[in-house]
């Protein structure tokens, strides 16, 4: 390969920015709420809400917690 | 009778005129210089923030029909309608870097529609014209679903009529007036609405799921007052948990519906509106509160069960329509005015992915059917044209499904609708990360993916319907001993792309020409403040470009 231009620089760090070891976390959202048999159970309840409920209830916050971290993380290797 | 139901009317139709206004107001919103260009009219100028983003594309997903919809089926079916759940919580982190992809290849070439973009990845016009298509097949009923949202409130407000005429005509006016704004307006109507209908779905649900389960005695109640229902129906598939025979099915399926979920165009109208990669990384952290949201909604099913709530009949003798439980549940347990808000709610609801879909239905039309066949040297303008007047012509055949068939149909091509825009996933979502496939190989994969995912919907039967009864396919008309069912969407695409991958070697061996690929790697990476990115004369052209070394 020829020497980098500025331009080709530029993507190199661009990528950099997208590629990330932080980004395998997203697969934690993705494959905990697929697995039926952490939440097909009625007890325990919390509030009413058996289990089936409430766990599937909570993983949107381990979805947004996921996202969020991620976002973060990989945020700070780039300049925006 | 609609004389009982007068305070609920007037809230609605004074509600319905205000976004109507708005609607209209939405082209003098964030002006552009010119609207006479598509990525003005069907895109809001492509510079949406974060918060814009969030109500467009949250109110955009989450449909008056998904509301309406889903308490149905948890009404009806207890927990398998849950699934709309680990659906949503999926489709983030499941897209939250191949949208980026998407936007930034999006942006570096001006691609409007994701047919735009495979056109340009793969060198093929036919490929294109296969997944526009595709895309506008699946977005109709999409549309004509979203009126049947509106006619469930309508009829529980006794708004209805004998003739035909009589009984559709509250829907065709607001129909005409919803063509009328997004015409004018285009995608910065839904934009400026969206935030509207969702801050009022937002206080209605709110408020429903505090106040209800304290007048009907609490959660546990709730839950058990279901569980006695499902324990006495005769179905062995209800319940409010999973058997062992749906288990696979439910997971297949929200797999399977979140893939399907970005596919769509209107999903994709919303993400590329955006400003840049930033608001739609920050979004997919920040949208699941509408999964919350749809969570608490579909409990309205099981509120609806323990409150005794009896749906209304449905459009053939001795048939109920379940689509109207949300609406009675409102009915009985509210006082008029907020009940009212609460039509409100759903039937704005109904307008702004409408709105979007029809919108991004044309632009399919516009781009990769009448720039490609029909007028190749068309200007922006003429573009934006044809995109408007097609987005006319697209609400009218919407709005005919309904008037003309039984509703039943607009929901059976729903349910395909889904599965077919799955087959466009090797080529748009897998396009995105790889141009291994050889573009023969991916028509042929969706050909095949599609006959069989007719075949097999087909073959699925209901306890009411003999065909088309429902997307779970019983694993045992393959040959398989057992009572497990699978989402079909999930199948056919597995089917779609192991043909794809296998033909790409067969014609690689057999040196059958492939088409070249218009996008270099890091077209993939570009953001905001590329000097090569949203190229043309556009209103943010007088913003100084970054120097290029």
């Amino acid at each position: 390969m020829a020497a980098p231009d500025p331009e080709t620089r530029a993507t190199a760090t661009t990528r950099a920015k997208d590629k990330s070891p932080w980004n395998w976390l997203l697969f934690v959202p993705i494959l905990v709420p697929l697995i039926p048999a952490l939440f097909n159970a009625d007890s325990p309840r919390i509030l009413g809400f058996p289990r089936f409920y409430w766990l599937q209830l909570a993983y949107i916050l381990l979805g947004v917690a996921t996202t969020t971290l991620v976002y973060q993380m990989t945020k700070k290797r780039g300049d925006r | 009778m609609w004389r009982d139901h007068l305070t609920e009317i007037i809230i609605f139709t004074a509600l319905f005129l205000l976004v109507s206004g708005m609607g209209f107001v939405a082209a003098r919103w964030r002006a552009p210089k010119d609207m006479a260009h598509l990525d003005e009219w069907g895109l809001g100028g492509r510079n949406f923030g974060g918060w814009i983003t969030w109500f467009l594309v949250g109110g955009d997903l989450y449909t008056a029909y998904t509301f309406v919809a889903v308490p149905a089926l948890v009404f009806g079916a207890g927990a398998m309608g849950f699934f709309a759940v680990p659906y949503t919580i999926v489709i983030y982190p499941l897209v939250f870097l191949v949208l980026c992809r998407l936007w930034s290849v999006s942006h570096r070439h001006g691609f409007v529609t994701p047919a735009d973009f495979v056109r340009s990845r793969f060198d093929s016009p036919v490929l294109a014209l296969v997944v526009a298509i595709t895309g506008i097949v699946a977005t109709m009923p999409y549309i004509a679903l979203q009126l049947v949202g509106i006619e469930a409130v309508l009829k529980t407000m006794g708004v209805t009529g004998e003739s035909t005429l009589a009984r559709h005509l509250p829907i065709i006016i607001a129909f005409a007036i919803l063509a009328a704004y997004t015409y004018q307006s285009g995608l910065r109507a839904p934009a400026l609405i969206a935030f509207v209908k969702d801050t009022l779905i937002y206080i209605v649900i709110l408020v429903a799921v505090i106040w209800l389960p304290y007048k009907l005695g609490g959660w546990g109640s709730i839950f058990d007052a279901a569980d006695a229902k499902f324990q006495a129906s005769p179905n062995p598939n209800d319940g409010i948990l999973l058997n062992a025979n749906n288990q696979l099915q439910y997971v297949t399926l929200a797999f399977g519906s979140a893939l399907a979920l970005f596919l769509y165009p209107h999903s994709l109208t919303g993400v590329l509106a955006s400003r840049n990669r930033d608001v739609i990384k920050r979004n997919m952290s920040a949208l699941p509160a509408y999964s919350l949201l749809l969570g608490l909604i579909a409990l309205l099913g099981f509120m609806a069960i323990s409150a005794g709530v009896k749906p209304l009949p449905g459009a053939t003798e001795g048939s109920v329509d379940n689509n109207t439980v949300v609406p009675v549940l409102f009915d009985q347990q509210f006082p008029d005015w907020f009940a009212g808000v609460a039509y409100a709610a759903i039937g704005i609801g109904a307008l702004v992915p409408a709105a979007i879909m029809s919108i991004a239905a044309a632009n399919l039309f516009t781009r990769n059917i009448y720039k490609e066949y029909l007028r190749r040297d068309a200007t922006p303008a003429q573009e934006a044209q044809v995109s408007k007047v097609t987005s006319l012509l697209v609400k009218v055949g919407a709005l005919a499904c309904i008037v003309f068939l039984d509703p039943q149909f607009s929901i059976d091509l729903q349910l395909i609708g889904g599965v077919i825009i799955l087959q466009t996933l090797p080529a748009v979502a897998l396009g995105l990360y790889t141009r291994w496939f050889h573009r023969g190989a991916l028509i042929a994969g969706w050909a095949v993916g599609m006959a069989l995912g007719m075949w097999m919907l087909y073959q699925v039967s209901s306890p009411t319907r003999k065909h088309f009864g429902g997307s779970a396919f019983p694993l045992e008309k393959f040959g398989f001993d057992t009572k497990m069912t699978i989402y079909v969407g999930f199948v056919t695409v597995l089917v779609n792309l192991a043909v794809a991958a296998l033909l790409t070697l067969a014609l690689r061996a057999a040196k059958v020409q492939d088409g070249g690929d218009g996008t270099t790697p890091d077209d993939y990476f570009a953001d905001e403040g590329d000097p090569r990115v949203t190229p043309g004369e556009r209103r943010d052209a007088d913003v100084a470009p970054e120097p290029v070394a």
